[in-house]
């Protein structure tokens, strides 16, 4: 009778959701979610975020009376995504703001991802544990990303929510939708930004290397790139008074395409055009085009048709800085 | 030696410009502890990175409990616990939490990895301090929390990288101690390498001399300083006062005695190698002729002595292929010469 009441009761104890056999990834990316959002780098990086949501939504939400006095006739009229895109050109709208703070967050979460580990001694020691390589670097990539997603979706909502109480006006479920994209598309350009950052820390041994080398990147695609275009475009192309309209339409969209190799430029594009559904095309529009078209919104489909190229574009980037990574860190001899 | 529990064939590692570990084959039985012993830079932790699949040999196989190391290396670190020369834990996190981490990686639910944990702690001596951060802990404290790392996934076989640098002499000796208990109570496989020759004198049951990639000698300590100063007699180092011409004539009438083989003069000390244990004999014979000894030792090889011989004969000889080969060929030479 005792051993029967023992058996049942290590039955019992077994049967304990505490008890269950996680798998490696599982622990791993426990760890890594624990580790990150403990250090000091993640709360100065949060605060940051913050500050610059509660910044722009000040600027949108003591300026958005002034927008619906003076509305279109358009049907609807999308108070909560004017809400997160309308400024009083005091400060830039929170999703140009994050064109460039998104990569920041990426780079500062991932940059000593791989190197750290390293250069204290506990990759061996990780790697000596019955574990695949590719569960490492894995979590290396999902945790950051895991917390930036929490973040963001947790941010919008919230000022969502808020603004809901004090106005009272209903959501309509194409901008909870656009709102679940856009913030889709942003954790993807910090993915963008992570698998950068990631890859770079396989590469250098040092972390200040990485992060220096990250940073460098960061800093061409946004300020240097749009110049380098500018002149080398001003050197090639003619004079436009001698132009046809034609032709310089032409040229604007080949400066465009050039432009979209940046990756901050296809993030702009796309969010743009998912929380603007009054965007309708991406590059100039000429007078022909836009005869007949009615003033109206586009629907979520057809924003995700116009920039479906950005968002393909931005997932291969991301896949393609993800495989090298992963070569490299599978070929790679880890020594202490 | 019938089921070897790590079994090299022909391992070897090139780099691009370096040799690292050449042609090694390797039998380890169960329950041995084994000693890998050599300079910097022999291939000592290329070889145990090879062990454990953490990198490709250029030629030949690992086996390790039974498993292709290269082919299949998460079977074998399940049975492998290593413990490499400078290991690093999370600062930032408690003893207890490092541990059960590493328990949970290795399957072990979060109940078992912790409850084995603090059994570890208790056994490695870190009871009273595994809820302080790790970044807080002595070098010694470390190598301990390593030792119950290694020990948490029940391993049949645990490979020690140094295990004894930079630990100060008492904790080496504990140190020691708990690895030699869990080897005789557990059947525990050990192998370590080191640069320590006492340490690993102290607890090793056969050792490996590797120098440049290559196993020079192999075996239990009396048969290695048998196969390299090759000499079955018992050695006598008698010290005389100063005087040259003494020792030339005491070495002159010595030869003469039944049992000695040779006699070595260096400076005023004569090295007497007999065919049987003849110091008291020789130490009476030289009183009664009144020579003026001043110290008799009766020489024993040790580790020290071997592994330095075959080190001073490697800095002698500069790098070739054929180099242990000749290695071995000049300290014959050398020492037949006399």
């Amino acid at each position: 009778m005792k051993n029967l009441k023992e058996s049942l009761k290590r039955r019992f104890s077994e049967n304990n959701g505490d008890n269950e056999v996680r798998s490696p990834l599982r622990v791993l990316l426990r760890k890594e979610v624990a580790e990150h959002i403990r250090s000091w780098r993640f709360i100065i990086l949060l605060t940051l975020i913050v500050l610059t949501f509660i910044a722009s939504m000040y600027s949108s939400l003591s300026n958005i009376k002034s927008v619906f006095v003076a509305t279109d006739n358009s049907s609807t009229s999308f108070f909560y995504l004017k809400l997160l895109t309308l400024t009083d050109e005091s400060i830039p709208a929170f999703h140009i703001f994050l064109s460039f703070l998104a990569p920041i967050l990426g780079i500062s979460l991932g940059f000593d991802a791989i190197n750290s580990e390293n250069n204290n001694g506990s990759l061996i020691r990780l790697m000596a544990q019955p574990l695949y390589r590719d569960n490492l670097i894995l979590a290396k990539f999902l945790a950051p990303l895991l917390i930036v997603a929490i973040l963001f979706f947790s941010l919008t909502f919230l000022i969502v929510g808020y603004a809901m109480w004090i106005s009272g006006i209903p959501i309509e479920w194409q901008e909870i939708t656009r709102i679940l994209a856009f913030n889709g598309m942003t954790v993807l350009y910090v993915g963008f930004w992570l698998s950068v950052a990631v890859l770079l820390s396989i590469r250098f041994r040092q972390p200040a290397t990485s992060a220096l080398t990250a940073i460098g990147i960061w800093l061409f695609f946004t300020v240097f790139f749009q110049v380098v275009v500018n002149i080398a475009i001003k050197a090639f192309i003619p004079d436009p008074n001698y132009l046809s309209a034609d032709k310089i339409a032409y040229y604007n969209e080949v400066i465009l395409n050039i432009l979209r190799l940046s990756p901050s430029q296809l993030y702009v594009d796309a969010s743009t055009t998912l929380l603007m559904p009054m965007v309708r095309s991406l590059g100039p529009v000429s007078m022909e085009q836009m005869a007949g078209a009615i003033p109206s919104s586009i629907s979520l489909r057809n924003s995700l048709m116009l920039i479906w190229p950005q968002l393909s574009g931005l997932i291969a980037f991301t896949l393609l800085l993800f495989a090298t990574s992963y070569a490299l860190f599978m070929r790679r001899e880890i020594r202490s | 030696m019938n089921n070897p529990i790590i079994k090299l064939r022909g391992l070897s590692k090139h780099y691009k410009n370096k040799i690292a570990v050449d042609n090694l084959s390797l039998d380890i039985s169960k329950g041995e502890i084994y000693g890998l012993l050599g300079p910097n830079g022999a291939g000592k932790t290329t070889t145990i990175l090879m062990l454990l699949g953490l990198s490709e040999p250029t030629s030949g196989q690992a086996h390790v409990c039974g498993h292709d190391a290269t082919r299949n290396p998460i079977a074998v670190k399940q049975k492998v616990g290593y413990l490499p020369d400078n290991l690093g834990f999370y600062g930032h996190m408690t003893a207890l939490e490092n541990l059960s981490f590493i328990g949970r990686l290795n399957g072990f639910s979060e109940n078992d990895a912790e409850t084995k944990a603090i059994e570890l702690l208790d056994i490695v001596g870190l009871k009273y301090s595994m809820h302080q951060k790790t970044a807080t802990f002595s070098r010694g404290m470390k190598q301990r929390l390593g030792l119950a790392d290694v020990l948490i996934k029940k391993p049949e076989v645990i490979i020690l990288d140094e295990p004894t640098l930079g630990i100060d002499p008492s904790g080496v000796k504990d140190f020691l101690a708990i690895i030699k208990k869990l080897n005789e109570e557990q059947q525990l496989t050990v192998l370590l390498s080191s640069h320590h020759l006492h340490h690993v004198q102290q607890i090793c049951d056969r050792v490996g001399i590797f120098v440049d990639g290559k196993l020079l000698a192999n075996g239990d300590i009396p048969s290695l300083s048998k196969q390299l100063f090759n000499k079955n007699g018992y050695v006598t180092v008698l010290r005389l006062q100063k005087n040259a011409q003494g020792t030339i004539q005491l070495k002159n009438d010595m030869e003469s005695l039944p049992g000695v083989q040779e006699i070595i003069i260096n400076d005023c000390e004569l090295e007497v190698i007999s065919a049987y244990d003849q110091t008291a004999e020789i130490v009476s014979y030289v009183v009664q002729k009144g020579y003026g000894l001043v110290g008799v030792q009766q020489k024993t090889y040790g580790l020290d002595e071997i592994y330095l011989e075959y080190f001073k004969n490697e800095k002698n000889l500069n790098v070739s292929n054929e180099k242990s080969k000749r290695v071995l060929k000049k300290t014959f030479f050398r020492k037949q010469r006399g």
